[in-house]
């Protein structure tokens, strides 16, 4: 197949990719170096990465100017915030999210973070494991995402010694494993050399494991989320009463989970008023059956009481319907939490008040031990239960990503300060 | 793959609309950038598509500089007929009426009064408290680093430092009084699956962007498009040549530079899509200045 006629094929699948590790362990050189090699990148981006410089051979392309987009980034030589970047092979197509190391940055890690189906945790091999490594690692764990790929970097500057690369991935092996990660895949590579990226180099020849782009084509996408309850938040109560179609009445949303199809008995959450599907209605014309993660419109064979915010289901699949619940919180405001405290939750669709009736521990990331607090700083992780002002209706994160999740919204100031994971 | 799969242009496009309702349901009063180029075509389909059967559920604003091509404006005007939408056209018309040009007042002047404050005054006026805009991370490097909805205070202005942590596609619309945000719902777009979904869902585009001869200015490396009027903006040894071109990305016809091409279908042109070795960004002036586009961004432009 030719490089044109795999760009053209429809058929291939996105993999939703982030890179964390500590400052300075070359996450940015290591996108640079995939887009480079993958051609991701055009011949006038890389000129203008030379140009800023000054006069420069090709070997000295500084990789890293390529994903840091922002001014301030590239005059501090760091990275801010995240950068999405897209590349594409014959085997699939990559949303990677650049993300930056520094603990202040550590919400715009989180960012990066939530949406992915695998991470590369960066480590620079002369360094071995740092505390913002734990870090991220204990944050992608809480996020269950389910790929975790550890890149010993730099291996050209510990002279492409096996003995230290085995030493890191012990250690990072030993502290995953605490945590419940079992199934890391460690690679040695140079991103600023390319050994391993996407060729494997001649300086390895001891690492007999597949390179990076390799594991990054082979890993399984598939989520099996058609399989789970039927979860269908409604974003929206379509009503045209537009002269032909003066009583049509669509609830639209993106189903999170499982599949429907017309005829099925659904439940409508908080009303629990029962009724059947009509139709699924699209653009494209009505389906005889719709599985996450698409986005359509249901319409009803009675008329209930639905709005926006509220949940479909099945009668049968029914998810948790609680005011108390507890949940994993990475803290991400500059004002710490504390228990009394009172925020917005959004989780799916749905806005409400919630109160903090109490902090479980929080974790320490060095040693991963449960301490007791009275509140959560900026970039810690912790245990949090909350009380609702109405009940909500949620599965555990484990179960379902989508309403399992939620953030925490700060009602003075607005911002998104907390990210959590109900257990 | 099995019969449960989307393709990655299904999941594009069911992430998308997800975005528009979820702007719907939020704001009280959004308002769709309409650019007229490729990028705001397929928003804009999908906006279709989020609301179908019903009509869409805001209006269209067209931010004119009064230097687009004829072309653009005659596909704008039967587009919005055809497809039944309000179409609002705003213009600085005090910038326009004093002859504000790039020739003589720099590419980063001209842009700043006819399109970033024609925007900011635009907005204002309509009491747009949402604006979509089709711009896609993937196309600048600035643009890489934006959030799916982008919060702007009441000057209009973008903080890059100091974004809003987007977890997972749970959008928070809080706002203050004055404050407004830009959402993108094509950010994890790429230039090949803005044409691959053209192709699929075959929908209409203005016609610069196929092949024909065209009347042009060769500056450079730089192919520029010549209409009547232009003979004072020749410069020494220049004359207008017919070429066999196309434009990639689509721009006011001062600042934005055509290709060679001979693709004359949309399969030929995805085809060279999937060839480029050059972005497409690079037929446009007004990234190449000392004005980036991150500047443009901070000062409001979209």
């Amino acid at each position: 197949m030719t490089e044109i006629d795999w760009k053209l094929s429809q058929d291939i699948q996105l993999l939703r990719l982030v890179t964390v590790g500590s400052v300075d362990d070359g996450k940015s050189t290591l996108i640079g170096r995939l887009l480079v090699d993958t051609k991701g990148a055009f011949e006038d981006q890389l000129l203008s990465v030379r140009r800023k410089r000054g006069p420069a051979k090709e070997s000295e392309i500084d990789l890293a100017m390529l994903t840091d987009g922002l001014a301030a980034e590239r005059e501090q030589g760091i990275t801010i915030d995240v950068a999405y970047r897209y590349f594409a092979t014959p085997k699939r197509k990559f949303i990677m999210a650049d993300c930056p190391g520094h603990e202040q940055y550590t919400r715009n890690m989180v960012t990066g973070a939530s949406t992915a189906n695998a991470a590369i945790i960066l480590v620079d091999a002369r360094n071995g494991v740092m505390p913002q490594t734990k870090r991220h690692s204990h944050i992608l764990s809480l996020l269950q995402i389910p790929h975790l790929i550890v890149a010993i970097n730099k291996m050209d500057l510990v002279d492409y010694s096996e003995e230290v690369f085995k030493g890191i991935r012990d250690e990072l092996g030993a502290f995953c494993a605490k945590q419940g990660v079992h199934d890391l895949i460690t690679i040695p590579i140079s991103a600023l050399k390319g050994d391993m990226v996407t060729v494997r180099g001649d300086n390895m020849n001891w690492y007999d494991g597949p390179t990076l782009l390799e594991v990054l084509e082979s890993l399984e996408v598939t989520d099996h989320i058609d399989e789970k309850p039927f979860r269908f938040p409604v974003q929206l109560v379509n009503r045209p009463q537009t002269p032909d179609l003066p009583d049509y009445r669509g609830y639209m949303g993106q189903i999170v989970s499982g599949t429907i199809r017309p005829g099925e008995e659904v439940i409508a959450l908080p009303s629990m008023q029962r009724s059947t599907v009509r139709e699924i209605v699209t653009y494209d014309g009505n389906l005889e059956e719709a599985f996450a993660p698409q986005s359509i419109t249901l319409t009803l064979n009675d008329e209930i009481d639905i709005s926006r915010g509220d949940m479909i289901v099945k009668p049968d699949q029914m998810p948790k319907k609680e005011r108390e619940f507890s949940a994993n919180v990475c803290w991400i405001g500059d004002e710490p939490l504390s228990v009394r405290k009172k925020y917005w939750i959004k989780q799916t669709s749905n806005l409400g008040k919630v109160m903090v009736s109490g902090i479980e521990f929080k974790t320490d990331i060095h040693t991963l031990d449960r301490v007791s607090t009275s509140e959560l700083a900026m970039n810690e992780i912790g245990r949090v239960s909350f009380k609702l002002q109405k009940p909500m209706f949620f599965d555990s994160y484990a179960e379902n990503r989508a309403t399992g999740s939620f953030i925490l919204i700060d009602t003075f100031s607005y911002n998104t300060v907390g990210a959590g994971m109900i257990v | 793959m099995s019969k449960r799969k989307l393709t990655q242009l299904q999941a594009l496009e069911a992430e998308s609309i997800h975005i528009i309702r979820e702007v719907v349901g939020t704001f009280r009063n959004p308002v769709m950038l309409y650019s007229i180029g490729k990028d705001s075509s397929v928003m804009l389909h999908l906006a279709r598509k989020a609301f179908y059967p019903a009509p869409l559920p805001f209006p269209l604003l067209h931010v004119d500089t009064g230097y687009k091509f004829p072309e653009m404006y005659e596909f704008r005007d039967w587009f919005a007929k055809e497809i039944g939408a309000e179409l609002i056209v705003h213009r600085n018309e005090k910038a326009i009426a004093q002859g504000m040009n790039p020739q003589e007042y720099g590419v980063a002047r001209c842009c700043g009064a006819l399109k970033t404050q024609a925007l900011l005054d635009a907005l204002e006026e309509g009491g747009y408290d949402a604006a979509f805009g089709g711009a896609r991370r993937d196309e600048e490097r600035s643009r890489a680093k934006e959030r799916v909805f982008s919060i702007r205070d009441e000057f209009g202005q973008w903080d890059p430092k100091n974004q809003r942590p987007e977890l997972w596609n749970i959008y928070n619309g809080q706002i203050h009084e004055g404050e407004s945000v830009r959402v993108f719902p094509l950010s994890n777009w790429t230039e090949m699956d803005i044409w691959l979904y053209i192709r699929q869902e075959n929908i209409p585009i203005v016609p610069l962007y196929y092949a024909k001869e065209r009347w042009v200015i060769e500056r450079g490396s730089m192919l520029i498009p010549f209409y009547e009027g232009m003979e004072d903006q020749l410069r020494e040894g220049e004359k207008p040549t017919k070429v066999m071109c196309r434009f990639r990305t689509l721009g006011c016809i001062p600042c934005t530079g055509a290709v060679r091409s001979s693709a004359t279908t949309l399969d030929e042109i995805v085809a060279e899509a999937a060839a480029a070795r050059r972005s497409e960004r690079e037929t446009r002036l007004i990234d190449h200045g000392s004005n980036t586009m991150e500047d443009k961004k901070k000062e409001g432009y979209f």
